[in-house]
């Protein structure tokens, strides 16, 4: 579990360091999921240990976002003045992105042929 | 109001400040959303992380507790946001042939939706005249929080606030995929996942592991592309909308 754990961070700190030193846009986690891809594509397969901290976190990952969720309560003077456009907002936006990006999705495996097999 | 045995206090003086208390209560605030979740039999509307914040924010209001406190327990568990994110190479990994088949579709719904998140909430926001700072603290609302607050912070909105945003989206995101794919009779996991993920971030990613397996790697690794692309894109829609 130490061993799963620890490649788990040494991505990521890997993942921030090619970040900053080449002075990418992209977030180090997402670097660090990629270089983690790759080790796992070289070594051809899971190890159970990883495989089994990652389902562990995988499973639980809305419970990550609760403490930057309690951090409404800095903000709730600006919500309460602006709350109708902000609810508009999210909730609009966050349905129309589900709609456009499920129709593409199907639209372009279809005409692509990337149906066959599963689906 | 009923007077307070001494003992108490210093107890409650001392545990107020430790991390060990706020750790603690995000855990249990969680658990009771989960409980919820399951009573009510699994229904995306009984949404566990909305429920544990609001839960979390009543216990900080009642005991005076600032959100510097709590956040001093509560950031290990949002530390492992960002080795959460790594491990999505896990199911990748497991699922590659999969996801390598969906390439084309996957880059274009992502292209398609990463706009829309952007566009369509700036646009919206604008039509309801919120201030600037609240719009530009909204535009990256689709991405994971740590890629969302670096975002805001470039393009002149409020990290902070912008965390809040994450988190609404993603809620939303979680309550209103499965009815929303259902409607439109979409039956491919991939596709419902990719939405989910691409919309709704991690919180969307939670919910499509919940459903399906292979939904949920497909929610992962919109999530993964859509914190990338947005990153690029975001900065530069901004300044177009100016």
């Amino acid at each position: 579990m130490i061993a799963a754990l620890m490649a788990l961070l040494a991505c990521q700190v890997a993942g921030e360091l090619v970040a900053r030193l080449l002075g990418l846009q992209i977030p180090g986690p997402v670097i660090g999921t990629v270089l983690l891809f790759i080790l796992l594509l070289v070594r051809g397969r899971v190890p159970d240990a990883l495989r089994d901290v990652s389902r562990g976190l995988l499973t639980n990952l809305s419970l990550l976002f609760v403490p930057a969720g309690v951090g409404i309560i800095q903000h709730l003077d600006r919500i309460r003045g602006e709350w109708v456009g902000i609810v508009a907002a999210l909730v609009g936006s966050t349905v129309l992105t589900m709609v456009v990006a499920v129709f593409v999705f199907r639209l372009v495996s279809r005409l692509s042929g990337a149906d066959r097999g599963d689906a | 109001m009923i007077p307070i045995p001494p003992v108490i206090e210093d107890v409650w003086v001392y545990l107020s400040t430790t991390p060990l208390l706020w750790l603690t209560a995000t855990l249990a605030a969680f658990l009771a959303g989960q409980w919820l979740f399951e009573r009510a039999g699994r229904r995306p509307l009984v949404n566990p992380v909305a429920i544990a914040v609001v839960l979390l924010i009543v216990l900080l209001k009642a005991t005076g507790t600032t959100y510097q406190t709590y956040f001093d327990g509560a950031q290990f568990v949002h530390f492992l946001l960002g080795p959460a994110t790594v491990a999505l190479a896990v199911p990748l990994h497991q699922n590659f042939g999969a996801v390598r088949r969906a390439a084309l579709p996957m880059l274009a719904a992502l292209l398609a939706g990463s706009v829309t998140a952007v566009v369509s909430a700036v646009a919206i926001a604008v039509a309801f005249g919120v201030s600037p700072e609240t719009m530009r603290s909204l535009a990256p609302k689709s991405v994971t929080t740590p890629i969302a607050m670096g975002i805001a912070e470039k393009i002149g909105g409020i990290p902070s606030l912008t965390a809040v945003m994450v988190i609404i989206t993603g809620i939303v995101g979680a309550m209103t995929v499965t009815p929303l794919m259902n409607l439109l009779r979409v039956s491919d996991w991939r596709a419902r996942g990719f939405a989910a993920g691409v919309a709704s971030h991690g919180i969307g990613t939670a919910r499509a592991f919940q459903v399906n397996e292979v939904a949920g790697t497909f929610a992962g690794i919109a999530m993964a592309l859509n914190g990338i692309a947005t990153a690029i894109m975001a900065p530069l829609l901004i300044s177009l909308l100016g």
